[in-house]
């Protein structure tokens, strides 16, 4: 056998090993026991059918959904900035700024965690809430907006703006008419990716969320308490298809963005 | 005449790097003018200051009589052809030649009928619709001229636009781009470290190193008669003797060496050159090596066949003669029935006292 | 100019807490209220204490084995994705590798408790199939439960950057190594493996700095056995109500893994540079 074909052969076992968590998640949400265990018992939506009727769940679902969507605002804005100021000439200290912002990219969450909770509670004494979580989050998504955003503003040709300018639009006009509907898809991929990570972010969350929990806090408590367990695989199964969705949508309109650009596909987000 | 283009101690620098020294140059109305130089020279940052991309750090720079300082590229009666194209890859290519007629008050239907002419003039008639980004890099070309020529600019600025091409599309180009400027009459500025493009083009060449235009001539004087070293080595081949020149009355006299005394006609007298040591150029097909049994009324000196280079067309011998350290570099035409000599035949070189180029050592 | 926001953004957000933090560090709680007097008692008592330092060791001892295994498994998939899938491929690859990734972490860890719990999928499969008798027990609430969450947790950001570096890697060097007589093993150790490093490198620290703060993992898979450092952070911040010894804890512990990655990055770059 060739060694071509027995790293195939690796590749897809570890392709299994990466699914195998994921697969078991719909075959327990459907699954009509309360234990999570084999043998399985029988086909029920019921689990389903129960999510549907829970209140806090709903607002905890709605606080993540709106901190998802603040978050992807934000780090998306500031990812353009960086990316931007990344992608034009050199300034003092360019690959310092640049790679300090990057920084949480590497840091421990426990370390932006702790830390932000310390300045919000005991130094500045404000109330935990949505936007703290927002706060953290944005902090935390900003580095993977840059890292998609960098890519879109890279691959830009400097002359196409310029060339724009020389066609007599202003500098501004040049930014909305040539270089936004070429850097568009990596602007959608960026809210995507930082919506999903914040989504699902439950580290920092768990020290930095107020009253309202959102829903990966709600889901760690639901965890201490067995007969929860078959809702969660309920709401995880949502999660993981939601997910996906939200991922395909980001890579074709990551790879929109290359053929626009006319550019090969170099592949992956980061 | 007015220069339409007036450029009056232009400096640049980017940090402590001094891009641009002291340029002062006139651009008539109508004329194909090049920029032509090594890379690094400053001649991209020079169309782009023109352009109103750079800032001059000093100096003045008007068109058309309006001084140019705080007025922005788009606001400047130039256009650009970018090296790269900058070909909007999102756009069709009708919308890409339309993207500057954006502000202009004619209606729609006449704006089509503008880009269609200009798509036409440029051999690109039935390419509107499109996708940009799937076009060959001549369409590509083509298409960012229409696009800069529809706005009827009274200077259009080309930078190495033929540098990505292959060569036989690069000698079209060149044909067309000349018609093309006699045709709209418009003022044409050409960056390129091409030299054959910049003499087979231009009205005029400036030639640039470190920021400093070397020499501004038309081409025949440029290729014939340099006037530094640098550039006459930039342009074309060239062999350099080592010599010594006296001024008297009667002119300048030069004692090469390798090839004796000889007057330099007054024509080729390089202002500024006075008598002392000096570098003798001449052009390799200015020389000849002469055959067995030719004769030549021209001067001649005893040489032996040293290499030889085969090119279809030519033939370029090296051919070392007594006194000079380094063979001279001589180019031949082959004729039908005429043999190529062989390495170490003992020949002779015939020369003209009127090939001869003085220049500073 | 336009780097302004994002860098106000990260100096507000990030270097002032982390200042913050460090302040914190060297001040005491005091029942309800933060002492503010300059003192260094919150070390003493991380050093004094075998707790602290047994999790800590523990902690940088999971960190380093997650890496360790988190790494090697990747390298070969990387490998194989670069240079045997077909060119067109490659992107489908790298996205289903990246999917799991971006499911609900929480959940993710959860289910690895179903697979390796004591009715779970690993046991109910070896005793069906006859293998075992009695469930094995020793799967689940232990530290090595805990390595393999995590390493299924971090494979992307493992497999991404060495997979980057290899694309980058022009293909005629190959050939010219194995034209100057290299074999395919030698090629691959003398060219591919330190041109491949820098990718590696990046996915040794993007494993094992993060992995020190993860408290989920730990907290479901570890058992009593296998809690570590951000655990008794978790625990001092949000259930003792003590923040300055948590600050310390968490400086202690990044300092910790900053200071061995620092290290691994120097003992690279002498072994690359023997290489040569």
């Amino acid at each position: 056998m060739s060694g071509g074909r027995i790293l195939g052969i690796y590749a897809v076992l570890y392709l299994i090993f990466l699914y195998a968590p994921i697969v078991l998640l719909p075959i327990f949400a459907f699954n009509d026991a309360t234990i999570i265990a084999f043998p399985l018992s029988g086909f029920s939506t019921r689990w389903f059918e129960a999510l549907w009727g829970n209140a806090a769940l709903g607002d905890a679902v709605g606080n993540s959904l709106f901190i998802a969507a603040m978050t992807a605002i934000l780090s998306t804005l500031l990812g353009i900035c960086a990316a931007r100021a990344g992608a034009m000439a050199d300034f003092p200290g360019k690959s310092g700024i640049l790679g300090f912002v990057m920084l949480p990219l590497v840091l421990p969450e426990i370390i932006i965690a702790v830390s932000l909770l310390i300045v919000l509670r005991q130094v500045l004494d404000m109330q935990l809430s949505n936007w703290t979580v927002i706060a953290a989050h944005t902090l935390l998504c900003t580095p993977f907006s840059i890292a998609i955003l960098n890519g879109a503003f890279q691959n830009l040709d400097p002359s196409i703006e310029e060339g724009a300018m020389d066609l007599g639009e202003s500098r501004w006009g040049a930014f909305c008419s040539v270089v936004l509907p070429l850097v568009m898809p990596g602007i959608v991929s960026s809210l995507l990716i930082a919506f999903t990570i914040s989504l699902d972010e439950f580290i920092i969350a768990f020290f930095l969320t107020g009253s309202n929990p959102t829903m990966p806090v709600y889901i760690w408590g639901l965890l201490r308490f067995p007969q929860q367990l078959p809702v969660v695989m309920a709401l995880g199964t949502i999660l993981v298809a939601l997910s996906i969705v939200l991922l395909a949508i980001a890579e074709f309109y990551r790879r929109r963005g290359l053929a626009r650009a006319g550019l090969k596909d170099s592949g992956g987000f980061l | 005449m007015t220069a339409l283009i007036q450029l009056r101690g232009i400096n640049k620098y980017f940090g402590d790097y001094h891009a641009l020294r002291d340029i002062d140059l006139e651009i008539k109305q109508g004329e194909f003018f090049s920029l032509l130089g090594p890379s690094g020279c400053g001649k991209t940052t020079l169309l782009r200051t023109i352009a109103g991309f750079e800032d001059p750090s000093a100096g003045t720079l008007s068109i058309d009589g309006r001084p140019m300082a705080g007025v922005p590229a788009n606001k400047r009666p130039t256009n650009m052809v970018f090296q790269s194209y900058a070909i909007f890859p999102h756009l069709t290519v009708a919308e890409n030649v339309g993207f500057g007629l954006r502000r202009d008050p004619r209606s729609k239907a006449e704006k089509a009928g503008a880009v269609k002419d200009a798509l036409e003039m440029v051999g690109l008639g039935g390419y509107g619709a499109r996708s940009a980004h799937a076009l060959s890099g001549g369409q590509r070309q083509r298409v960012a001229l229409a696009r800069a020529l529809i706005l009827k600019p009274k200077v259009l600025l080309l930078d190495e636009p033929l540098s990505a091409l292959d060569r036989k599309m690069r000698e079209l180009m060149q044909v067309e781009l000349m018609k093309l400027q006699r045709q709209v009459g418009i003022t044409f500025i050409l960056v390129t470290h091409d030299q054959e493009e910049a003499l087979v083009m231009s009205d005029r060449v400036a030639v640039m190193f470190d920021g400093q235009i070397r020499q501004m001539d038309d081409p025949e004087a440029i290729y014939t008669r340099p006037r530094s070293r640098e550039v006459a080595a930039f342009i074309g081949k060239m062999n350099f003797l080592p010599g010594t020149l006296h001024s008297s009355g009667e002119g300048v006299e030069a004692d090469v060496a390798g090839l004796g005394r000889a007057m330099i006609p007054p024509d080729r007298v390089t202002p500024g050159l006075g008598s002392g040591p000096a570098v003798i150029g001449l052009r390799p097909e200015s020389l000849a090596v002469l055959f067995e049994g030719e004769t030549t009324t021209r001067r001649t000196v005893e040489g032996t066949v040293d290499e030889v280079v085969y090119y279809g067309d030519m033939t370029y011998y090296d051919v070392r003669i007594a006194g000079v350290d380094e063979p001279l570099n001589i180019a031949m035409k082959n004729l039908v029935g005429r043999d190529v000599l062989e390495v170490g035949t003992a020949t002779r070189v015939a020369w003209d006292e009127r090939s001869l180029v003085p220049l500073a050592p | 100019m336009l780097i302004a926001p994002p860098l106000v953004y990260a100096l507000l957000l990030l270097a002032l807490p982390l200042c913050a933090v460090v302040l914190f560090s060297f001040w005491t709680q005091d029942f309800m209220e933060v002492d503010t007097a300059f003192t260094l008692q919150n070390y003493r008592e991380i050093w004094d204490s075998p707790v602290y330092l047994l999790l800590l060791q523990r902690s940088v001892f999971v960190s380093g084995m997650v890496t360790l295994v988190t790494v090697t498994l990747a390298y070969p998939v990387a490998y194989y994705i670069s240079f045997n899938v077909a060119p067109a491929k490659k992107s489908m690859w790298i996205f289903l590798i990246t999917i799991p990734f971006w499911t609900s972490y929480l959940i993710r860890v959860f289910l690895w408790k179903v697979i390796l719990g004591y009715n779970g999928v690993v046991n109910s499969g070896l005793v069906g199939l006859g293998i075992i008798d009695e469930p094995l027990s020793f799967l689940l609430y232990n530290v090595n439960a805990v390595i393999i969450t995590l390493a299924h947790a971090f494979a992307p950001f493992a497999i991404l950057p060495i997979f980057v570096a290899l694309e980058k890697i022009d293909r005629s060097l190959l050939e010219a190594s194995r034209d100057l007589g290299e074999g395919r093993i030698r090629t691959f150790l003398r060219v591919t493996l330190p041109l491949s490093m820098p990718g590696l490198v990046a996915a040794v620290l993007i494993v094992f700095i993060p992995t020190i703060g993860d408290y989920v993992t730990p907290e479901l898979m570890g058992g009593a056995g296998g809690k570590l450092i951000a655990n008794m952070i978790q625990t001092q911040f949000l259930q003792l109500n003590n923040a300055p010894l948590g600050a310390a804890l968490a400086l202690v512990a990044m300092v910790c893994v900053t200071a061995i990655a620092l290290v691994f990055i120097v003992l690279n770059r002498r072994w690359l540079r023997r290489q040569v």
